[in-house]
């Protein structure tokens, strides 16, 4: 978006702050000296592609998902609470309703049995939807990679588009993945979806191998299942 | 109750007693370092686990540990006294490799339920009589059991998705009965983290209740069977009660392994220890505060954000001394990791602080919350729990304590510098969700007495006195086939570690007994004929946390 103000309007490169002052009178608090006062300056009036704009109020204003999985839970409920504050940047109001919130922040370990239905509520949020992993856990299994049980990174299974690094992340990292998160939305940016190795099918899709053949007296053609493979994840 | 005075004394029962009530039942002895064991047949168990708890007194089963050795299974009950923790029995009931069948012990410990459906799930042991004898914690249609010695974990599996039909749908109304059946969770902000409880509705009201856990199994016995003793498995006790309650966790480690291997821990850093650990629990009652009003009445202005506020003060001290804002990994096998942070008055001086304002914070708390005539409606005669039933299900913590359950095991297994201090052990006898929150806003000022005497002490302690770990050889290896069972008061009750060494630096078998996991079990008791906005309260009065239910 354009943060410059047009030219052919002023003489100067300097914003003009008359309509601003005429109406805040004296003494006007540095908080409304925001960019984008300075952009509309005068005029009331901004020239910018619709798509632009879009990105731009998508990312000052996201809904995160109420998610908790894991110990990162517990940094994240500390970075929507009191000191840290993560509504500051317009990203602090938890949704319970995966059908109401655009970002999703994963924070925790993914095991086998939870896979399936991370992957149910990614897919019942509305587009355009995004998604910071939190911790060492959805990035690689973390502490537990080498466990039975555990899927290796939430990439596995839903798209991600920042890794915040740590076990757990301090707030901070968190605040700071969530901004750089809003940039990218800014920029229009967001991560291709990648093909993941876990993905929710039908059970009567699955090749007939050994397994498939065990479990068909238990199974329903239709149930949706998720194939948990330890050994073929990074 | 301090604990200068003793509590009522109770019947010593002695190893002879035992042997002579246990008589030929007894194949052999297998006695480990906690307790002394008795092998027994697999379809004598509960005859012997009766006479045990009506004869001798052993009425808490306090863990059921399986495992897996080249000849054959093997199930060991763990059982102690409310009374008296430090009087231990252990049952070993060893089962053949083709046919691992024993008798169940469902009918005498209630706890022994979920126990067993874990031991099945993870180690392969069929428990015969066993009234509900599904997998607990992992998908039902796993193949294979993780923890016995043949499994292999490159094979591929399969798991469902079928819990998650709309509760709306007719095949969840039953045509005959009237009754609905809901789903809550496994993502509900109810649930604390990712429990799925399976309901049916009869009206308002609950006819039936069946928590489903296993979303946040991630393995934990096997990481820690194979990290070695002196490093790699401190930083996982973290991971289990991770609502910053980690340094009390990493004791029950720590006690264990030093137990196992003879440790000695110095004065100075056990009063370093008890501090740290009851910082930890104020932060962990903190939380379950927050939450809890958060669940009972949506408060997520005021209290939840005091309590948050809180523990970001505390969450600072612990990250002065130990370098980490929630996973710590502080302790370390005879002591301590480092010293209190320089410049120490600063330090003091913080504590002293936010336990001089401490008081006047727990007023406030008091005022918003627990004479609030919404909350007292909500949680007084709600979720009730007798103490009978607590006992059953080996509920433990503030849980047993607010029925009225006189048990905690820093008083009762005596450790660390609690002895030497001056503390209450606080119970309510309401057994409903209010006294359990009551219990919890107590033992807040309780710790908080405890952490100013160790300030005291640490103060003065002399500048060339201060050891914080006594000398451990760089690798541990406890000698083959010692066997231990030792549990410290986490936040949220008994925590207890069972160690078998098999000879080498990591254990041959390592089982968590979490606190969590058995208070979660009496919610059926806790909520069946309630009206479900009940089940919410008392599934937050329990303060459970899932990362140690599923471990
Ligand atoms: S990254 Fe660490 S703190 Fe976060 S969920 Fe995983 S184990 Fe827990």
């Amino acid at each position: 978006m354009s943060n410059e103000p047009r030219q052919q309007i002023y003489d100067s490169t300097a914003p003009s702050t008359d309509t601003r002052e005429s109406r805040m009178g004296e003494g006007v608090d540095d908080r409304f000296n925001s960019k984008l006062r300075e952009a509309f300056g005068a005029s009331p009036f901004i020239l910018t592609k619709f798509d632009n704009f879009m990105n731009w109020v998508r990312g000052s204003s996201m809904f995160m998902l109420q998610f908790g999985i894991a110990c990162c839970s517990i940094e994240m409920i500390h970075s929507y609470a009191i000191k840290h504050d993560l509504d500051r940047f317009g990203a602090g109001v938890p949704r319970a309703s995966p059908r109401q919130a655009d970002v999703m922040i994963v924070p925790g370990t993914i095991v086998s049995k939870f896979g399936p239905r991370m992957k149910r509520v990614y897919d019942q949020m509305p587009e355009p939807k995004f998604v910071v992993g939190m911790g060492s856990c959805t990035i690689s299994g973390g502490p537990f990679q080498q466990g039975y049980n555990v899927v290796k990174g939430a990439e596995e299974i839903i798209p991600v588009d920042i890794h915040v690094p740590g076990c757990p992340p301090r707030p901070e990292a968190l605040i700071y993945g969530v901004a750089k998160l809003q940039e990218r939305i800014a920029n229009g940016e967001s991560s291709p979806v990648v093909v993941k190795p876990y993905e929710l099918e039908e059970f009567g899709d699955l090749p007939r191998d050994e397994l498939v053949q065990k479990l068909a007296d238990q199974i329903d053609e239709d149930d949706l299942v998720m194939r948990y493979n330890w050994a073929d994840s990074p | 109750m301090s604990t200068e005075l003793e509590r009522a004394v109770t019947e010593t029962v002695t190893e002879e007693e035992l042997e002579a009530l246990i008589g030929d039942r007894a194949l052999a002895r297998d006695d480990h370092k906690n307790a002394p064991g008795f092998v027994v047949r697999p379809d004598d168990v509960q005859d012997v686990l009766l006479d045990l708890r009506e004869e001798a007194g052993f009425d808490h089963l306090s863990c059921v540990t399986a495992q897996q050795y080249e000849d054959r299974y093997e199930s060991i009950y763990h059982l102690k006294k409310y009374a008296d923790p430090t009087q231990e029995v252990s049952v070993v009931v060893p089962t053949s490799v083709d046919d691992p069948v024993s008798q169940t012990a469902e009918p005498v410990f209630r706890s022994a339920d979920w126990a067993e459906r874990e031991a099945f799930d993870l180690v392969g042991i069929d428990y015969e009589g066993h009234p509900d004898p599904r997998r607990i914690l992992l998908p039902e249609t796993w193949q294979g059991h993780p923890l016995s010695l043949d499994y292999d974990q490159e094979k591929p599996q399969i798991v469902t998705l079928t819990e998650h039909a709309n509760p709306i749908q007719p095949d969840h109304r039953d045509e005959e009965s009237d009754t609905m059946f809901l789903n809550i969770g496994p993502h509900h902000p109810a649930t604390h983290g990712v429990l799925h409880v399976k309901t049916v509705l009869d009206g308002e009201t609950v006819a039936d209740v069946d928590p489903d856990i296993g979303y946040l199994h991630r393995s934990e016995e096997q990481m820690c069977q194979q990290g070695t003793y002196r490093h790699q498995i401190m930083p996982y006790p973290d991971r289990w009660d991770y609502v910053s309650a980690g340094i009390l966790n990493e004791w029950a480690y720590a006690r264990t392994a030093e137990d196992l291997a003879d440790l000695e821990v110095p004065e100075y850093a056990q009063v370093i220890r008890t501090m740290s650990a009851e910082l930890s629990r104020i932060a962990s009652h903190m939380l379950a505060l927050g939450t809890f009003a958060l669940d009972v009445y949506g408060d997520f202005t005021a209290i939840f954000q005091y309590t948050f506020r809180d523990r970001e003060i505390v969450q600072d001290i612990l990250e002065d001394l130990t370098g980490q804002r929630l996973m710590f990994n502080y302790f370390r096998l005879g002591g301590v990791a480092w010293d209190l942070p320089e410049p120490r008055e600063e330090f003091f001086a913080k504590v002293r602080d936010f336990l001089d304002d401490l008081p006047a914070k727990v007023a406030e708390y008091n005022d918003l919350v627990t004479s609030n005539e919404i909350f007292q409606i909500r949680c007084v005669d709600t979720g009730i729990l007798e103490p009978e039933v607590a006992k059953q299900y080996g509920c433990t913590g503030p849980v047993a304590r607010g029925s009225g359950i006189d048990y905690d095991l820093r008083r009762d297994d005596p450790y660390g510098y609690y002895p030497n201090l001056e503390w209450n052990v606080v119970t309510e006898d309401g057994c409903d969700n209010y006294s359990r929150v009551l219990v919890r806003m107590q033992e807040v000022e309780e710790s908080a007495k405890i952490i100013e005497q160790c300030i005291d002490l640490l103060e003065e302690w002399p500048e060339d006195e201060r050891n914080i770990q006594s000398n451990v050889p760089r690798t541990l290896k406890p000698d083959a086939d010692t066997e231990t069972y030792r549990a410290v008061e986490a936040a949220k009750g008994e925590l207890g570690i069972y160690i078998r060494s098999d000879g080498t630096d990591k254990p041959g078998r390592f089982k968590i007994r979490s606190p969590s996991f058995h208070n979660l079990s009496a919610l059926e008791e806790m909520t069946k004929g309630e009206y479900i906005p009940d089940l919410v309260a008392s599934l937050g009065s329990l303060d459970i946390v899932l990362g140690e239910v599923d471990r």
